[in-house]
């Protein structure tokens, strides 16, 4: 590979601030480079005994007989349970996770299969025993009677009639009403905007293609795990690495049919989710064994079962069909999005739906959805779930349409990019959106100008959109007597929030980050607070702790003013420093008024506990530079720069740091990642070896451009950071091959095979 | 169930004693009989790089190795990385470069870059993406954790001049 030079990323600021936008060191770091923080599989409560997890090895079966007698009967073991021990459900009743709305009785049949398994590694039964390796013994003494049916995995086969029928009471959604066809398509919508028949009319170049993606994982380092105990009193305790500590409290006290108030969810450490950590697992299983079995059980998934077992994001069948003008004004837009939901419904379609077409203004569009039911795991979220399979289609076609028109393809994106005021084609009016900027900002990038020579290589652009997101969050702040405060909140931190977080509560109070001790709390001890999804915590939990913030100072200058004795409305804090504005001899401190508190009053406290609107939905577009090699296919990523509107990026670092994390995964997704099965519907690369995410040798530097177009809807701007950067790799990949040796790609991933095969057909 | 081994070993400079199955990999005697935590466990298969620690002078996946394995040896952790005095230089530079996320991987790169750079202090890029192609990190797209190993290579040897 090629090493080039790097650009020094850049961060394009439009407002400076004393705290924000500084780079201090995390306040969780420490821990986390010495090995002391503690994640969910470091649990280990008095009495902890292990549990395991039976799966099915057919990915389309009854289950006609389960005989678990053995396997109680093994010396060490404690507890077994079937999906017998979970409360019985009809459909109905829906539950939030998180990142998604499911009816609970899927839910409880994703914990454990009831008559049917739906998938290679849904569970069936799990185990508890004093080890894990004599739990993993007992799993092969359980037997099970199945009854063979074949599998559907791909969502055109499964949309026919005559597929196998995954679900027997699932009727389809047609349009928003509910229909009494049986069959896999779970729900067709379609968004409607114009006339896309005489759009398509005022179009003097049309391009129409077909697009298939596959499953692909997360592939977050740390696996799924869970302690569970379910005390005497009643109470049960879950200790878990989850993005949504109070979505956990809620599934399992739906799954179990207790009241939220009876769980407690201790959120330990999370090691990397990307969506993949909100579904609902084990959780009830581990909780079930502990109540059998009277002990606290620790239930960690292999690598293996995390493949198998938990929700991968949805391969794609898709069709998209563009128009523009011969002066480059795009015209009409179709698309046609099959997802594969998996076993149960609930792929983000619906999420891929809104973005497909967001980064362009049109009048004319049509966009069917569909949510396909196969013999998968039940998808989940994906870091901007959705958007990356629409947008890998849509900005393939529309670096097509520029290549026809002659246009240059940053140009052409900007002749027809969306600002505020334009709707998306599902209806929505765009508030302050930054694409332009972005745009211009890669336009501008020394890489964009750079020559690229030599045979083979090209250069390749897309752009991206996310919504974004936010939902209740909460925050408590403490004044300690030296200066500093305690903050609490209840957002897990996957990615260094705590640090952006407690920055925004420094900024309001004129005091350092490091003097912000941030702690993430239980679900006992911190108000409601929705999971880490959406890119919404800096978004979301940083207004709460601006606010928190703010009450706080609301208070000190009360306290402040009873000290001296004059009127509140007299005092201010400026930079850390409470003065009267009518007498200038009046000053004290944060730290100085901090010491003060019990003897004037008693101690300060803030809160703020709200759900935030406002939310700044985040534009994202990169420049890859690719070599091809013509004999093997493969594709090496020479070089490659992404652009991202932040809003205001808090902590700069760790906001380059989510920009080329996500660029890297869709680096991953674009190049070579792919859930393989065989015909039987059985996972054969269901480990890291084998699924192969890239490593450091596969990639350059990752320069970074951090646009800042403030969000209006936040006090300091923000917009939501953490998911965008993975829409545009793919396209842009796609779009530098082309580029490199003039084929296009209409697949994911773009493999050596699948390269090799495209230029195969050139020929 | 099994009967079990007595080891006895070093770990972090200091003398330990631990029984063991024979099934039991190093990693698992680590976290759950010692009580050392730090090192994780992301596959069992030797593909992640998370459970990283030095055996006798060469880094290992501990999940590969058996507690067995470990009778006389010296094993390095992360617990061991840093001293009373501080954090290593690498550690530090983690920080200060924000090169981690969820830090799960942090472990096994810290251990995995220490032993890189202490025999060879001035390693190119590609080197250390070489080096640490053995270390899977799903945050940060690497660029940090490159650059983290860079700059501490650079402390370290002003350290030493």
């Amino acid at each position: 590979m090629t090493t080039t030079e790097y650009e020094p990323n850049i961060v394009l600021s439009t407002t400076e601030y004393d705290v924000v936008g500084t780079r201090p060191i995390r306040p969780d770091g420490a821990d986390k480079v010495t090995g002391r923080a503690l994640y969910g599989a470091d649990v280990n409560p008095t009495g902890l005994i292990h549990g395991k997890i039976l799966r099915s090895p057919h990915a389309h079966a009854r289950i006609k007989s389960i005989d678990t007698s053995k396997a109680e009967a093994h010396p060490g073991v404690l507890a077994v349970v079937t999906a017998e021990d979970l409360p019985g459900t009809k459909l109905g009743g829906t539950v939030d996770y998180g990142e998604g709305k499911q009816d609970l009785a899927y839910l409880r049949g994703n914990v454990m299969a009831g008559d049917k398994v739906l998938y290679a590694g849904h569970a069936v039964a799990g185990v508890a025993a004093a080890n894990p390796h004599v739990a993993e013994e007992a799993l092969g003494l359980i037997e099970v009677e199945y009854e063979l049916l074949p599998p559907v995995l791909k969502a055109p086969d499964s949309m026919g009639g005559g597929a196998p029928v995954l679900l027997e009471h699932l009727r389809t959604e047609e349009l928003g009403e509910r229909t009494d066809r049986a069959g896999n398509i779970a729900t067709h919508f379609r968004h409607t905007l114009g006339d896309l028949e005489e759009g398509f009319k005022d179009a003097d170049v049309v391009v129409e293609r077909e697009f298939n993606t596959q499953t692909v994982h997360q592939g977050y380092i740390e696996p799924q795990n869970v302690t569970a105990l379910w005390n005497n009193d009643g109470r049960l305790h879950i200790w878990t690495s989850s993005q949504g500590p109070f979505e956990v409290r809620g599934a399992v006290a739906s799954a179990l049919d207790i009241p939220v108030s009876q769980v407690k969810v201790t959120p330990m450490e999370i090691g990397g989710g990307f969506g993949g950590k909100f579904p609902l697992y084990h959780d009830p299983i581990a909780a079930l064994l502990s109540k059998k079995s009277g002990h606290p059980v620790k239930i960690v998934m292999t690598r293996k079962e995390v493949f198998e077992g938990t929700g991968p994001t949805p391969g794609s069948n898709m069709k998209i069909k563009m128009g523009a003008t011969s002066n480059g004004k795009i015209t009409a837009a179709h698309a046609y999005l099959a997802f594969e939901a998996g076993a149960f419904p609930g792929s983000p379609v619906g999420a891929a739906a809104m973005c497909v077409f967001a980064p362009y203004d049109i009048s004319n569009a049509v966009i069917d959805g569909y949510d396909v039911l196969v013999n998968k795991p039940k998808s989940a979220a994906y870091r901007a779930p959705g958007a990356t399979q629409a947008a890998f289609a849509a900005e393939t076609v529309v670096d097509e349409l520029a290549g026809k028109l002659g246009i240059d393809p940053i140009e052409f994106r900007l002749m027809n990019a969306a600002k505020e005021g334009a709707r998306r084609a599902d209806g929505v009016v765009h508030p302050r959106i930054g694409l332009v900027e972005t745009l211009v900002a890669l336009r501008d990038h020394p890489h964009w100008k750079a020559p690229l020579e030599g045979p083979n290589r090209g250069r390749g652009v897309a752009v991206g959109y996310w919504v974004n997101g936010s939902g209740p969050s909460a925050c408590t702040i403490s004044v300690n007597a030296d200066g500093t405060i305690n903050l609490t909140e209840g957002s897990a931190d996957i990615g260094g929030t705590r640090a952006s977080v407690s920055m925004q509560a420094a900024e309001v109070l004129g005091i350092r980050a490091e003097d912000v001790r941030p702690t993430v709390t239980d679900t006992d001890n911190i108000g409601y607070t929705s999971g880490t999804g959406g890119s919404s915590v800096t978004f979301k939990t940083g207004r709460t702790a601006h606010d928190a913030a703010q009450n706080v100072k609301e208070q000190m200058i009360a306290r402040a003013a009873t000290i001296w004795e004059i009127s509140p409305d007299t005092v201010e804090l400026d930079k850390g420093v409470f003065h009267s504005r009518t007498d200038p001899e009046l000053k004290m401190t944060f730290s100085e008024l901090a010491e003060q508190l019990n003897d004037t009053g008693g101690p300060i406290m803030g809160r703020s506990a709200f759900s935030p609107t406002g939310v700044g939905a985040a534009y994202a577009g990169c420049i890859a530079d690719v070599e091809v090699d013509p004999d093997t296919g493969k594709v090496d990523v020479l070089r490659f720069t992404i652009a991202q509107d932040a809003g205001k990026a808090i902590h700069p670092s760790y906001v380059e740091g989510q920009m080329q994390g996500g660029a890297v995964q869709g680096i991953g997704w674009g190049l070579n990642e792919e859930y393989f099965y065989n015909t039987a519907g059985e996972l054969t690369n269901g480990s890291f070896l084998d699924y192969r995410m890239p490593t450091s040798l596969d990639l350059p530097m990752i320069d970074t451009v951090i646009v800042e177009v403030p969000n209006p809807g936040h006090p300091f701007g923000v917009r939501g950071v953490g998911e965008v950067n993975i829409v545009p790799p793919p396209p842009a990949l796609a779009n530098a091959i082309h580029a490199a040796v003039g084929v296009r790609m209409y697949q994911l991933p773009m493999n050596p095979a699948a390269v090799m095969e495209a230029l195969r057909q050139q020929k | 169930m099994p009967s079990k081994t007595h080891v006895q070993t070093t770990i972090n400079g200091e003398q330990v004693d631990f029984l063991c199955e024979p099934r039991q990999s190093l990693l698992e005697c680590l976290r759950d009989i010692v009580g050392l935590t730090g090192s994780k466990e992301g596959c069992n298969d030797g593909n992640c790089g998370a459970c990283t620690v030095m055996f006798d002078g060469r880094i290992v996946t501990s999940c590969l190795v058996l507690g067995v394995e470990a009778e006389g040896k010296e094993i390095t952790t992360i617990e061991g990385i840093a001293s009373p005095a501080g954090l290593h230089p690498i550690q530090q530079a983690f920080l200060e470069d924000a090169a981690l996320q969820c830090g799960i991987c942090t472990p096994g790169f810290i251990v995995a870059a220490k032993a890189l750079l202490d025999q060879e202090p001035d390693p190119s890029e590609q080197r250390i993406r070489g080096w640490l192609a053995n270390n899977l990190c799903r945050c940060t797209g690497y660029d940090k954790i490159v650059r983290a190993v860079q700059h501490a290579a650079t402390s370290m040897q002003e350290t030493r001049a």
